[in-house]
């Protein structure tokens, strides 16, 4: 079946309904697909905050929160996009408050503000209080408040379709190609259907699956990106990868940063507040790359606590039930829950958690997909969100930056789409477009022996979890690399149980699969190459920063035996490099 | 541990009808049902069907009947539970497939209920005021996560499935008590219709199912109150 729109949205977080609303708000024909419903999009675990120079508590200014990206960022920011995000922060956060999301207030009836690691008054002086929050639910909150909306402006959604290819015409996506539409898999039925469109989002979200410590949802599986990777478009920075500093212990769940910005403190085994120690300035609210290194060399030094002293403690039982139960309710539950620990009264065991990846599908300011170091574009594909590299968070992300990002360059994407949509004829398909991934799909599913998926899976996420992640050698890398090369050998080997066409989980999780290893083996090569230390990625074979050979992004194209990596020159505006220190 | 685990498998591409199936499970104390659900998808049968996401209570993807009782199976604990645990389909939605149900129905009722913001006012050049007090009044139905524990597992949406059910409810409350919104009239009149809020027995079944600690029962009597009052 064929079902055509103007506009395709792949993807239901907030980046892709902020963009679908702009669309229908601009009367374009819109279609968005999930592999989930929309609500379970994970936005929605987002707790802590979304910065914002509104100045409501204290004074602040949108030129403070750029230069705070680019220095968190460690100088690898494009300049111009943090800009474009400290400016429209302001105007966003407005624009949900206006849509009805319930934020936190002031006294006076504003919205209320507290502070984040790495965001700071006059240029790095001290925190500042410029998240805005509603509750520790920030992320629950602006997922509903889209949705809704979209309800409300008539936003048609396909609900449980998972996207498994992307259609071009005049060439493939990176070959001077343009968008064409998706091929959706309907997962009720294991149908096919071909989504034609002029314009296409891709706000698929991040990768973390690909760790065996991760606050990420299962879902999780780098398939925007992978799947570009796969029509020959590059993928951007995809070595700088952000472990949170406080995932639950095991279990990797995420304790908000909140926790740090209302007065929480990290111990170590000695219930020394160790932070002095790496940033005596902000403490708990450094970065959250350097405050990750910083658990990791306690728990080296023996420092940790717990019989095997391999974790640290979270501390916020000094902020008193009412500051808890009312700022924190959310991640107290999850201590009580998920560790059966009562923060209330005693510190919450914790590790560093795989969360977040900066890198992604090269983007410029306008949401367009870009396939080459002179930002050539690929006409009607668009990306936004976590999937895409703009690059507003460079070598490291700052707290609340990712809800920025989001609704800045969703709300961006949107407009920009229905601006392309009005000129652009709709393309051409192929009568049976999905004819190549159905053959994919039906080799997969039609295996009579072979390894499974899910074995595979775990070995990648033990390499990745040991090899890439808080602190790198070539070493590991290296044996990363391998680990990834031979886990895709067998990958092509792999069966599938369930050989039914009703709700195939079995088949999407080995399709999926197939997208981590991608995403794992372009973030591989491109962190064995970068011989440097910036932001998340440490190498301590080369433990410094090298601006004179590696201020430059990287651009990893898919290849054989293994990618193609080529570089981009860093956008430099107001802010010039120098040492980071907080 | 050992847990024996009961769960009520369907595919509609082979069963005849829903049956039992049983699995023995090595699992830790603190370990979560899905975590038993993931451990035979990937070790026992590949076949065995259900939705997550999230797995830390926020998406609301795995609500489902374990142990005769709504929960999701990434927030209860096996040392809640015992080592006999059961889990089967949310019930009154139908099953797609082992553990997955059809939730159409249940979001068409959520939609019918204007669960969104209504205020056609010109907005201020910043943002509206609204006192710490009037944002309170309405935090609590803020917390939903739809994932539909609540209305299955309501005996008055068992008998008339055509009854709005608790979670529409929740979400109509979220707007009728913001004081910002202006369309907590119209929402009145749709939920004092035979299927709307008179059709709550207050029961607390849902009150005990809900995974966000909603009191969803008071929430259904606040609008049902203000229903009464506007007719007044």
């Amino acid at each position: 079946m064929q079902i055509d729109h103007d506009a395709l949205v792949v993807g239901a977080g907030g980046a892709g309904l902020f963009a679908a609303l702009e669309l229908a708000k601009s009367g374009v024909s819109t279609g968005v697909l999930t592999k989930l419903y929309p609500t379970r999009s994970h936005t929605g675990a987002a707790q802590g905050g979304v910065c914002a120079a509104l100045g409501n508590v204290e004074e602040d200014h949108w030129e403070w929160h750029m230069f705070d990206t680019v220095k968190g960022g460690d100088y690898l920011v494009d300049q111009d996009a943090a800009e474009v995000l400290a400016r429209e922060a302001v105007e966003c956060i407005i624009d949900l408050e206006h849509m009805g999301l319930p934020f936190n207030r002031t006294p006076d009836g504003k919205i209320d503000q507290r502070r984040f690691g790495g965001h700071t008054r006059n240029f790095g002086e001290g925190p500042v209080r410029r998240a805005c929050f509603a509750a520790d639910r920030t992320g629950h909150m602006i997922l509903q408040t889209l949705y809704q909306n979209c309800i409300k402006a008539g936003v048609r959604f396909y609900d449980e379709y998972h996207v498994v290819d992307l259609l071009f015409e005049g060439g493939d996506g990176g070959d001077g190609g343009r968008a064409a539409g998706v091929v959706g898999y309907r997962i009720a039925d294991g149908e096919l259907h071909t989504f034609r469109a002029k314009a296409v989002l891709l706000a698929t979200g991040g990768n973390g699956r690909m760790f065996r410590i991760t606050s990420n949802a299962h879902s999780l599986t780098g398939d925007g990106m992978a799947l570009v990777y796969r029509h020959g478009i590059p993928l951007e920075d995809m070595e700088f990868y952000q472990f949170h500093p406080t995932g639950l212990y095991r279990l990797g769940i995420l304790l908000s940063e909140a926790a740090r910005g209302e007065g929480g403190t990290l111990l170590n085994r000695d219930g020394e507040r160790f932070m002095s120690r790496y940033a005596p300035k902000l403490m708990e609210l450094a970065p959250r790359d350097m405050v990750s290194r910083a658990i990791y060399l306690e728990i080296r030094d023996g420092r940790g606590a717990g019989p095997d002293g391999d974790y640290v403690y979270l501390d916020v039982h000094h902020l008193g039930r009412q500051v808890i139960e009312e700022k924190l309710p959310d991640i107290t539950d999850f201590a009580r829950v998920y560790l059966g620990v009562e923060p209330l009264k005693e510190p919450v065991p914790i590790v560093p958690t795989a969360h977040y990846a900066m890198g992604g599908i090269p983007t410029d300011l306008r949401a367009r997909v870009v396939r080459d170091e002179r930002n050539a574009v690929v006409d009607g594909l668009f990306a936004a969100g976590e999937a895409a590299c703009v690059s507003v968070h460079g070598a490291n992300r700052l707290g609340t930056n990712s809800l920025v990002d989001l609704l800045v360059f969703g709300r961006r994407a949107g407009r920009e789409m229905a601006a392309y949509c009005r000129v652009a004829e709709m393309p051409a398909v192929a009568a049976d477009a999905p004819a190549p991934v159905r053959a994919e799909l039906d080799d997969l599913r039609g295996r009579p022996r072979g390894e499974s998926p899910a074995v595979l899976r775990t070995e990648l996420q033990a390499t990745m979890m040991a090899n890439v992640g808080v602190f790198r050698t070539g070493e590991m890398i290296a044996t990363a690399v391998r680990d990834v090369a031979s886990l895709k050998e067998r990958y092509e080997r792999v069966r599938v149980e369930d050989r039914g066409s009703v709700f195939n989980t079995d088949l999407l999780e080995a399709r999926e699969l197939g997208y981590l290893l991608d995403g794992a083996e372009a973030m591989a090569h491109s962190a064995l190459a970068r011989t440097e230390s910036r932001g998340a990625h440490s190498r301590e074979d080369f433990p410094e920063r090298d601006d004179a050979h590696w201020l430059a992004h990287t651009l990893a194209y898919r290849g054989e035996p293994g990618p193609t990596l080529r570089y981009k020159p860093v956008t430099v505006t107001r802010f010039e490099p120098k040492p980071r220190t907080y | 541990m050992q847990v024996d685990l009961r769960i009520l498998r369907f595919d509609p591409q082979r069963d005849p009808a829903p049956h039992w199936e049983r699995y023995t499970v090595e699992a830790d104390p603190m370990d979560r049902v899905l975590t038993l659900l993931h451990v035979v998808k990937e070790e026992q049968d590949g076949s065995l069907t259900f939705r997550r996401s999230c797995g830390h209570g926020v998406c609301g993807s795995d609500a489902m009947l374990i142990n005769n009782r709504n929960r999701l199976a990434c927030k209860i604990r096996v040392d809640q539970l015992g080592t006999k645990i059961t889990v089967a389909p949310l019930t009154g939605l139908p099953v797609v497939k082992d553990l997955v149900v059809d939730m159409e129905g249940f979001f068409a009722k959520y939609r019918s209920v204007l669960p969104f913001f209504v205020n056609d006012s010109p907005p201020p050049p910043r943002e509206r005021i609204q006192s710490p007090a009037a944002r309170a009044r309405y935090d609590d139905t803020t917390k939903c996560i739809l994932c539909a524990a609540c209305t299955t597992a309501c005996p008055s949406f068992w008998a008339r499935p055509s009854y709005v059910g608790p979670a529409a409810i929740v979400n109509a409350h979220r707007f009728v008590f913001d004081d910002r919104d202006e369309a907590g009239e119209e929402r009145l009149e749709l939920l004092a219709d035979g299927d709307g809020v008179w059709r709550c027995r207050t029961v607390f079944n849902c009150v005990d199912a809900c995974p966000r600690g909603i009191n969803i029962t008071r929430a259904i009597l606040e609008v049902s109150r203000a229903a009464v009052e506007r007719s007044a």
